[in-house]
């Protein structure tokens, strides 16, 4: 309940003040945003197992948020931030798929 | 209050469940989160909204910047290479292309003009041959020669004189154009011009300057004298006009045997 209203406050949040991102973070955003859909999943398939746990979440959510946006600045460093963008898209869109899966399966049972 | 942290597992209790609810499943499990928040619900529901955050900012960012802002350096070197091409191409046409204008339009000038002088052209020649009708200031001089007096002679003298006094056009008996092919035969009774018989009385229609035709006319020994002498016994009737119209038109033949020398 808390979540989907955290949810909820957030796109609120971001609609109605309207916050400016700096310039220089903005390329990493949509890893991040990415992988923050990754860690959510992976939290919900973790409840419907009982596996849960805040604390590994909280940790799970921003440690992939930040080692996301990282993977990308030092592509971008080095000259490769297209493609390793896209290797981290790859990887985070097949766990995703996966957590989404297990998630279907503990609730259809299919 | 800190909460022990907690690895979920088959024997533990579900979150905030004192109640002793044992571990519910699938779609349970989903109402029992959302009927009883729990604690660890709240850290969540941080995270989600920070997550819900970032990617609102994220779609309004999209939705407000242009598409570029996203691309990288080599990218937009390479689409801005391809604008200034794609500008100095254009801009190459734009030269050829004014050119060809600047072209087209004088020479729609100097056709406009060449095709203005042609026309004024042929209306002289048209007038001069005979092939349209005209109007304009003039003369008309009736000659009334009961006896038949006048012959060709007479009448090839009278248009001498108008033409020596400047007449532009003539016509006999409004009838005959009189142009440069004109012929006159006959004799007294019957004269004959390109082929029509004149009846009497005739009537000459001039246009050019009324005084100097009537003056052409009218001098001692010219044709009024001439007609108004006892041998012809005729009487000629000399109007000016301000308006003289000539409708007759003369047709103009190939000519067989001239060629431009």
């Amino acid at each position: 309940m808390y979540a989907i209203l955290g949810l909820l406050v957030g796109v609120a949040l971001g609609v109605f003040l309207q916050p400016v991102m700096p310039t220089a973070l903005q390329p990493y955003l949509p890893i991040a945003i990415v992988a923050a859909l990754d860690a959510m999943f992976g939290g919900a398939r973790a409840y419907l197992e009982h596996t849960f746990s805040d604390r590994v979440f909280v940790v799970s959510f921003v440690s992939n948020v930040l080692i996301a946006a990282l993977i990308v600045w030092i592509g971008d460093q080095i000259g490769v931030g297209t493609q390793l963008s896209t290797a981290v898209v790859v990887v985070l869109g097949i766990r995703i798929f996966t957590n989404a899966a297990a998630i279907r399966r503990s609730l259809f049972h299919a | 209050m800190p909460e022990p942290p907690r690895r979920g597992s088959a024997e533990e209790l579900p979150h905030g469940s004192a109640d002793g609810v044992r571990h519910a499943t699938g779609w349970r499990a989903v109402a029992q989160a959302l009927l009883r928040p729990s604690r660890s619900h709240l850290v969540v529901a941080v995270i989600l909204m920070l997550a819900g955050l970032g990617i609102t900012l994220q779609v309004r960012t999209l939705a407000t910047q242009q598409d570029y802002s996203t691309l990288r350096r080599s990218e937009l070197i390479g689409i801005l290479d391809d604008l200034t091409a794609e500008s100095r191409r254009l801009e190459a046409q734009i030269v050829e292309l004014e050119q060809t204008r600047d072209e087209l339009r004088s020479g729609a000038d100097s056709q406009q003009v060449a095709r203005e002088e042609a026309a004024r052209r042929r209306e002289e020649l048209e007038i001069l041959a005979g092939t349209i009708p005209a109007r304009g200031q003039g003369v008309r001089v009736v000659i009334d020669d009961p006896s038949g007096g006048v012959g060709s002679s007479i009448l090839l003298n009278a248009l001498s004189e108008l033409r020596d006094a400047g007449a532009e056009v003539i016509e006999l008996n409004d009838q005959v154009r009189v142009a440069a092919g004109t012929w006159v035969a006959g004799d007294g009774a019957e004269l004959t011009v390109d082929g029509v018989v004149l009846t009497r009385p005739l009537s000459i229609d001039a246009i050019g300057d009324p005084h100097a035709l009537s003056e052409a006319l009218r001098f001692r020994g010219g044709l009024v004298s001439e007609i108004s002498d006892e041998r012809v016994g005729g009487r000629v009737t000399i109007t000016s006009d301000a308006e003289v119209t000539i409708g007759s038109t003369r047709q103009v033949t190939q000519p067989r045997f001239a060629r431009p020398a």
